[in-house]
């Protein structure tokens, strides 16, 4: 009889694309959160196999804060319009009026622009399900969170009443008002997202790779002036540095690294080598180490 | 410390194609560690981690920081810390039930399913246990084999894992004394035998001092079986059974983007495919052939268990999500009763006779669960008799599905004989289960099908068979106004019958008494009743207290589409406390009556009922006309 020994890569491809399969079956109104960094683009990719030769069965929504990469919604948009997909870019209102930014306005920003407008993104298209790229690898309170995570229905996530889950069994029942966060690649490794992608030839956003890119540093981070909405304080002067990304947010909020790695296996090799956390180029985690499971607690994605 | 072995590979720096193309082919081993605090099982995880490379320096510093903050190991690195979360976050009270924790060597990625041993250990362990291909089971050497280990082997088992690693911890402790290990060892086979764990690889560590962790400990030369990790390695999990089994997928999604294609998508469960193999559908049985596996990447020659895909058949056969698609020669037992194991996951008991979603492979189908054969304690193993299972309960017990469904032992099969239950009100998963075998009665009793069908009934009697549903509390109307209803219906020429709950507990349901359990097989025997008088053609009504409301929802789903007419008989517990026509009230306030609706038992008012009485606002006569005019509009 032929055997086949399945690599870890295509065990954990299976499974995403298992869950991606179970909720399209079982809920009314799907959603796939899009934030355009490697994970949307490696679950984007799952989707795609998924349904394939059909286009994924659901919208992609991006929240927007108007403060991302001018790279990032490049590909966005060419993003979604390769696989067919409806896309949906939703901005709080109140924080477009009030002009929120992550300048004067501090955690203020995320709450409103990301958590606030997630919310509100939900409530008006009355998506019951949304699907987020986030991994259990990333930090603590996502280690213990399930792949399909219930929220109430004014958001908040109870970590302390969530469904056990067995086998490649998913109970996608919910109660009237709840919504459910779904993550199908809970059990990937930032490593593994980097594999894959490289496998695969899967198309990211070019911040990923270094380049000369003006820059100057902050707060201990390295900022990069993205677009002339950057206040440079007396004697600040962007100074162009060979810099790239581990991970894509915010511009003012996302820390650069030096770099010469302009190649994917580069960047993976770097990744390899290097002896700091994906995280800590994110400004949002520094204030403690419960922060992010107190934001989720909100109903931070 | 020794140092670890599983230094940054070279060819990183030097080729890091070459490191990537050797990557894209390793192979991935969930486990599950099994162990109380006290045995050391954070600090070999955190160990494992650590020895792995996979804590960045940030996270080291931070480790570091809080073991002479926190620690238990005198301000050397506590390895437990990386695992545990930190003090500030227990106070928090955030349970951790079931955490993954994920690293990699060289020729693999792991998945450690962590489940803190605390009073939730039964629900937690199941849950992290059921995607494990391995179990470390951890001992102290000081302590030797407890009755934890005992539940922990007993659990490995019974959901299936056939790799079993015994870890004996804390060697360091007893000057890794080979008579003591050896003692260990001899101890736990004999037990191991009793409940059918047939092989194990026992192997001597210290998680703390990390013998024997990434290589081969110099402190114990008298072993000279492999070293933890290099077994984790090595170890066997090529999903050669699962593939060796005749092919099974079940169906989860049927895609239709056009007219012109229909693929039938899946995780394949057992066995391997390949277009040209003869193929059949369960439970219908129809037969074809695969056309195409198709994929993203070009079509496919072979796919195996453990992979999802998409089939397209040769012939335009029915079949959709749930059903099972398996090899023609080889197909699947169906059967709508079952003997399983239940693992009870909920803080509600199990209420027997109660209706459960059942959820299997794809599908999901109504259930009821008997009351268990027994119950198993865990520690012990022994059987106990038992009425419900509580949370952390195991027990075994038949199960009755609503239709029948294709299935296969859970030993053979764990993706199509491991199931859950979910409550149909709270929509939680109460439980998970597995399926030993049908029940003969299940394929030995067919429906006899009969020449005069219940329309022939009905149309000799000129009438629409329905059941009119009072429910409401004791003393709020419900037998007075079903015995008016029935006195105008029978002056209309309408053939009627009359249930009433007193009545029927002096003979049908004379065995039966108040408890929970009771009360539901009361309801259930009622809608049987029922059901069978509206096949006759009657209209019967019902007038019982009938508090549940998945009981209620049960029998309607027995009944034809909009033969079920609930009329919720609405009073409020003040006014029938006032009545107490029966004087039971008072008994029940006085505590001579137990398990009494309103008073110490729940009434769950139907929120979709057809009829709505409002006893304070209409006499029993206008009630009985309201419920003619839906009746007979």
């Amino acid at each position: 009889m032929t055997q086949k020994t399945l690599t870890h890569l295509q065990r954990l491809e299976a499974e995403s694309i298992h869950i991606l399969r179970e909720v399209v079956a079982e809920a009314e109104n799907p959603v796939m959160l899009y934030s355009v960094g490697k994970d949307s683009a490696v679950m984007l990719h799952l989707a795609k196999k998924a349904f394939y030769p059909a286009p994924p069965p659901f919208p992609l929504l991006h929240v927007d804060t108007t403060w991302k990469f001018q790279d990032m919604y490049k590909l966005r948009d060419k993003a979604a319009a390769d696989a067919g997909m409806e896309l949906l870019v939703y901005q709080n209102p109140e924080a477009v009026e009030r002009g929120i930014n992550p300048f004067d306005h501090g955690s203020l920003h995320t709450d409103m622009w990301k958590t606030e407008g997630l919310k509100q993104a939900l409530d008006k298209y009355g998506f019951d399900v949304a699907f987020g790229g986030a991994r259990r690898d990333e930090e603590k309170s996502r280690a213990k969170e399930r792949v399909f995570s219930f929220r109430s229905a004014n958001h908040r996530w109870d970590p302390k009443n969530q469904r056990p889950e067995l086998w490649h069994l998913y109970n996608a029942r919910k109660s009237k008002g709840e919504s459910v966060r779904v993550f199908p690649i809970s059990n990937w490794t930032e490593l593994d997202i980097w594999q894959y992608i490289h496998l695969e030839g899967i198309e990211i956003v070019p911040l990923y790779f270094s380049e000369p890119r003006p820059t100057v540093i902050r707060d201990g981070l390295m900022l990069m002036v993205d677009d002339n909405r950057f206040p440079l304080k007396d004697g600040e002067e962007p100074v162009m540095r060979s810099v790239r990304f581990r991970t894509l947010g915010c511009y003012p909020l996302t820390g650069a690294v030096e770099s010469t790695a302009k190649t994917l296996p580069e960047v993976i090799q770097e990744m390899l080598l290097t002896t700091t956390s994906e995280r800590q180029g994110r400004a949002i985690d520094h204030d403690q180490a419960a922060s992010m499971e107190k934001k989720k607690q909100e109903g931070y994605f | 410390m020794t140092d670890p072995i599983y230094k940054t590979d070279a060819l990183i720096a030097e080729d890091i194609d070459a490191y990537l193309e050797a990557h894209q082919h390793k192979t991935m081993l969930r486990f599950i560690t099994c162990g109380s605090v006290d045995d050391g099982k954070s600090t070999l995880i955190g160990r494992l981690l650590y020895d792995s490379k996979m804590i960045f320096e940030d996270q080291l510093a931070t480790l570091e920081a809080d073991s002479k903050r926190v620690g238990t190991q005198g301000g050397n690195i506590d390895f437990a810390l990386l695992v545990d979360g930190l003090a500030a976050e227990r106070e928090q009270g955030i349970t951790i039930d079931v955490a993954y924790r994920f690293f990699a060597t060289e020729k693999r990625k792991f998945i450690v399913a962590d489940t803190p041993g605390h009073e939730q250990y039964t629900r937690n362990m199941v849950t992290g246990a059921s995607t494990a291909d391995l179990a470390v089971i951890l001992i102290d050497a000081r302590k030797g084999v407890l009755t934890q280990t005992r539940r922990h082997s007993y659990l490995v088992q019974l959901l299936g894992i056939k790799n079993v690693v015994l870890a004996v911890n804390k060697m360091d402790l007893v000057d890794y004394d080979q008579a003591k290990y050896d003692a260990i060892i001899e101890d736990y086979t004999n037990f191991a035998r009793t409940i059918g764990i047939q092989e194990f690889v026992p192997i001597p560590i210290s998680g703390l001092a990390g013998d024997n962790i990434t290589s081969r400990s110099d402190a114990m030369p008298w072993y000279t079986g492999p070293a933890l990790l290099p077994h984790l390695e090595e170890v066997e999990v090529n999903n050669t059974a699962e593939q060796e089994q005749p092919f099974s997928m079940p169906v989860q999604w049927v895609n239709r983007p056009n007219l012109d294609f229909r693929g039938f998508a899946g995780m394949v469960a057992t066995g391997t495919i390949r277009p040209g193999d003869a193929v059949r559908v369960l439970p219908s049985g129809k037969t074809s052939e695969v056309a195409r596996i198709v994929n993203f990447d070009g079509d496919r020659d072979l796919a195996v268990a453990g992979e999802s895909i998409t089939l397209t058949l040769k012939d335009e056969i029915d079949c959709s999500r749930g059903q099972v698609i398996v090899a023609a020669q080889a197909p699947l037992e169906v059967a709508d009763q079952f003997e399983t194991t239940i693992v009870w996951m909920d803080e509600h008991e199990m209420v027997p006779g109660r209706a459960y979603w059942l959820k299997i492979g794809t599908q999901t189908v109504s259930a009821t669960v008997q009351h268990p054969k027994y119950e198993v304690n865990v520690n012990t193993q022994e059987h106990l008799a038992a009425k419900t299972l509580d949370l952390n309960a195991i027990g075994v017990a038949n199960i009755t599905t609503d239709r029948e469904i294709p299935f296969a032992a859970y030993t053979e099969n764990r993706d199509l004989g491991g199931f859950i239950l979910i409550d149909k009100i709270t929509n939680a998963t109460v439980a998970a289960g597995m399926i030993h075998f049908a029940l003969r009665r299940s394929t030995n009793v067919h429906w006899q099908a009969t020449d005069i069908t219940r329309d022939d009934h009905a149309a000799m009697k000129n009438q629409k068979p329905a059941v009119v549903w009072l429910t409401g509390l004791s003393g709020s109307g419900k037998s007075t106004i079903g015995n008016i209803l029935e006195k105008k219906l029978a002056r209309m020429n309408r053939h009627t019958f009359l249930l009433d709950g007193d009545n029927v507990r002096h003979g049908l349901n004379k065995d039966l008494g108040f408890t929970e359990a009771d009360r539901i097989e009361n309801i259930r025997r009622v809608g049987e009743v029922a059901k069978l008088m509206t096949d006759a053609g009657l209209i019967v009504i019902t007038a019982f207290i009938s508090p549940f409301r998945s009981e209620r929802d049960m029998v309607r789903s027995m009944m034809q589409p909009g033969e079920f007419v609930e009329v919720f008989v609405d009073t409020p517990l003040e006014v029938a406390e006032e009545r107490d026509v029966k004087g039971l009230y008072a008994k029940a306030r006085s505590g001579q009556l137990k398990n009494f609706t309103g008073i110490d038992s729940p009434y769950e008012a139907p929120a979709n009922a057809e009829i709505r009485i409002d006893t304070t606002a209409m006499t029993a006569e206008q009630a009985a006309d309201a419920i003619i005019a839906r009746l007979i509009p």
